[in-house]
């Protein structure tokens, strides 16, 4: 090794030697003129203005108000509001059934993990070659392009008395005579199941790209060795989606956690289906307790992030090596 | 690394500086709007704030603007419609451009109104030509007008009724649940239907407050006991609700009604009851016209209960009229709410009650003068408070929470006793009441 470095260095001190220079020396090339080196540094800064502007004025500079507001008890609308330190975060760490509601993130909880299983199942069928294969991937993802509010009436007409769910039942000759929404059991439970038609759609995309993304050699590879479908799943597929599954596993617990379009769009949180944003959407705009639903916002954020990195402490986030 | 911390320090000052332009500004705090003296010089463009996307959409707006420029002919009246009114104006109150004109949100209390509203004058001066001036009166000077008067009560079908052998109002909340058990047996309509769903339909059962005791001091009631003791207005009108449901008398699946569709179906038939207010009964009528159905089917009773052998109705105020104390054309805005409560015959196009003391009543409400009817309006000194001690208890009173727990509750959807239900919402009422009562 040590030897063919000399040799380079020989070879290009011999170069330079037989043809005379004809650029202009390097030290006069990088010093550019004072105007000039200032627009090379404030260039990317002048295509980032427009989405750092966008982002702070509609990301952080709310998120900043919000915290403002969680330390007063601001009623949303009067022009006068007042400081009074931490006795919004004081009232909401003495009132637990504030936090009985997350009972009902439970199910939205046991629903994401339906929900991965299902685009898991789907996403590892649909890479490999099927007929209609572009179809199917199609119909999986269109839930996720539907807006949440369509979907919440959409789905009320679905578990309607007598709606399409009682006529498609009522085809293969069930008839049941059941409300739905009636119960909080069966409401929650018919809930998170639209939440799984919503999001399946969305995690089998992530899976499908990370699988495809997957070496073509690696199943050649095993399939000489003998690897069945299975075991080219668990120690090839599973291996390689590890980090887009971490991911998805983040975002499912944190979706549970703050579910609210859909239930609020079809029961308004009524029969025992009330979650946590709905509860704190109704202090604020209900009782027009603003302080107080905006310290229960920033409880939440934090929450979420505390699992979240609960969540990467246990699974952290190893480089994959395939080969 | 250096550069990176001050670029993080430059986002969140950034941040802050736009937190720091939001929030409150400064209001201008008592303004009068005072009636222009000649009609032919009042000038400007005023825009108007209201709830009625429908007569917005259908150009009714249009006509009533049309017929006030005959008396003010250089001012130019603007309508915009909003859909979610509650939600929407409020936010828009945090500026100075919510309109020249607007309904007064529920949400905006009272003792704030001078600084978001001009005056229209004194109570004094005013009560004695207006109803409902102690709804917007703070300091001696009144804020709002509200161009109709309502009276709450049960939409029903009348045909239905007579089907089913009933040709009186009931008199008692049991009779009421009597007749309701005859039209089960007798018809095939659905007795009662909540709209449990839409919401609204639930919390307007408040409004029964008055009716049940005949008292007009039911407000100040409120503010001073526990809305649901044995007896009160309150505690009635709940029961009934509680077993009109318990006893199978509502809709099978309350949890996906839909109010637009209930509509013909009560005037079809298929339903027979629903507690509203006397200004859905001209959307009734309108729905059976739709629907092929004779009109006059559609009737209106008061709440069950005969106090000294008469029935009572509470007539209340909707929406308040007020003028934007931003407004550049106060003027114009007061000469607007003046025309459209006196003379625009709103109240009677929507066959409610005229604000104006001593108007006729409505056709509609002929058989409730026939029946000897008494008309009360509610004192409403303390209403301030009342919507205080409901906001720090989170009961809702004026929200449909509890009463959707009180359905859910009859119907088995919910566990638990119904004293022990009242008992909770007595108890939280109450003790909301004491901190209201000695913090503000």
């Amino acid at each position: 090794m040590n030897g063919d470095d000399t040799g380079t260095v020989m070879t290009d001190a011999l170069g330079t030697a037989a043809r005379p220079a004809t650029a202009p020396p390097p030290a006069a090339r990088g010093r550019a003129p004072r105007g000039v080196r200032l627009w090379r540094g404030l260039t990317p800064w002048l295509f980032l203005a427009a989405p750092l502007a966008l982002l702070i004025t509609f990301t952080y500079a709310p998120v900043a108000n919000m915290i403002a507001y969680s330390f007063t008890d601001w009623d949303g609308v009067s022009p006068d509001l007042h400081y009074t330190g931490a006795e919004n975060y004081v009232e909401l760490f003495t009132r637990p059934e504030l936090f009985q509601v997350f009972f009902v993130s439970g199910y939205y909880l046991a629903a994401s993990v339906v929900q991965i299983a299902v685009a898991l199942y789907f996403a590892t069928i649909l890479s490999f070659d099927v007929r209609f294969r572009n179809f199917f991937k199609g119909v999986l993802f269109f839930p996720y392009l539907v807006n949440g509010v369509a979907i919440g009436f959409v789905f009320l007409y679905f578990f309607q008395d007598g709606g399409t769910l009682d006529s498609v039942l009522g085809l293969f000759g069930h008839h049941s005579d059941r409300a739905w929404l009636g119960t909080s059991v069966s409401a929650n439970t018919s809930l998170a199941g639209v939440s799984v038609w919503r999001y399946t759609g969305l995690n089998f995309v992530l899976f499908l790209g990370a699988i495809q993304s997957i070496p073509g050699e690696l199943y050649e590879a095993s399939e000489l060795d003998g690897a069945h479908r299975w075991h080219q799943f668990r120690y090839i597929v599973l291996p390689g989606i590890k980090p887009v599954l971490s991911l998805s596993v983040i975002l499912s617990v944190s979706g549970s956690l703050s579910a609210f379009d859909v239930p609020f769009i079809m029961t308004g949180g009524a029969t025992g289906t009330e979650t946590f944003v709905i509860q704190t959407v109704k202090l604020a705009f209900q009782f027009n307790k603003t302080g107080l639903a905006s310290a229960a916002a920033v409880v939440l954020l934090l929450i979420i992030l505390a699992v979240t990195w609960v969540q990467r402490r246990l699974v952290p986030d190893d480089k994959v090596d395939l080969v | 690394m250096n550069r990176r911390t001050s670029f993080a320090g430059t986002l969140l000052a950034a941040a802050l500086l736009a937190a720091g332009c939001t929030g409150s500004g400064g209001a201008s705090k008592g303004a009068d709007a005072k009636a222009p003296d000649d009609p032919a010089k009042v000038s400007g463009t005023i825009k108007v704030l209201t709830q009625r996307t429908d007569l917005v959409q259908d150009g009714t707006m249009k006509k009533y603007a049309a017929e006030f420029n005959k008396t003010y002919p250089k001012v130019e009246v603007e309508f915009e419609a909003v859909t979610d009114y509650e939600g929407e104006v409020k936010i828009r109150m945090n500026t100075e451009n919510y309109g020249d004109v607007l309904m007064i949100p529920a949400v905006i209390k009272k003792g704030d109104y001078p600084k978001f509203f001009a005056s229209l004058g004194t109570s004094a001066e005013r009560s004695r030509k207006y109803r409902f001036t102690d709804f917007t009166t703070v300091g001696g000077k009144v804020y709002g007008q509200s161009p109709i008067g309502v009276t709450p009560g049960f939409v029903y079908n009348k045909r239905v009724w007579k089907d089913a052998g009933i040709t009186d109002w009931p008199t008692t909340p049991d009779a009421f649940i009597d007749d309701l058990r005859a039209i089960k047996a007798r018809t095939k309509a659905v007795p009662y239907y909540t709209n449990f769903k839409d919401k609204w339909p639930l919390t307007s059962w408040t409004s029964a407050n008055g009716s049940a005791s005949c008292d007009t001091g039911a407000t100040t009631a409120l503010a001073d006991g526990d809305p649901w003791a044995e007896g009160a207005d309150l505690r009635v009108a709940d029961t009934l609700l509680y077993d009109v449901v318990h006893d199978g008398l509502a809709e099978k699946d309350p949890t996906t009604t839909n109010w637009e569709g209930s509509k013909p179906r009560l005037a079809k038939g298929d339903i027979a009851t629903m507690w509203l207010g006397s200004w859905a009964i001209t959307q009734f009528r309108a729905a059976a016209e739709q629907a092929g159905t004779d009109p006059d089917d559609i009737g209106f009773m008061p709440f069950p209960v005969q106090v000294g052998g008469r029935f009572c109705a509470v007539v209340a105020p909707d929406y308040n009229q007020a003028v934007n104390v931003h407004s550049a054309h106060k003027e114009a805005a007061r000469a607007w709410i003046d025309w459209f409560t006196d003379r625009s015959g709103y109240a009677d196009d929507n066959l409610t009650l005229s604000p104006v003391k001593g108007a006729p009543l409505p056709d509609v409400l002929k058989p409730y003068q026939d029946a000897g009817v008494k008309f009360i309006e509610l004192d409403d000194t303390d209403g301030a408070t009342v919507k205080a001690i409901d906001n720090q208890s989170e009961v809702g009173i004026y929200a449909p929470d509890y009463r959707q727990n009180l359905v859910d509750l009859a119907r088995g959807a919910r566990k638990g006793s119904l004293d022990d239900f009242f008992a909770d919402l007595g108890k939280r009422w109450t003790e909301a009441a004491r901190t209201v009562g000695s913090g503000s």
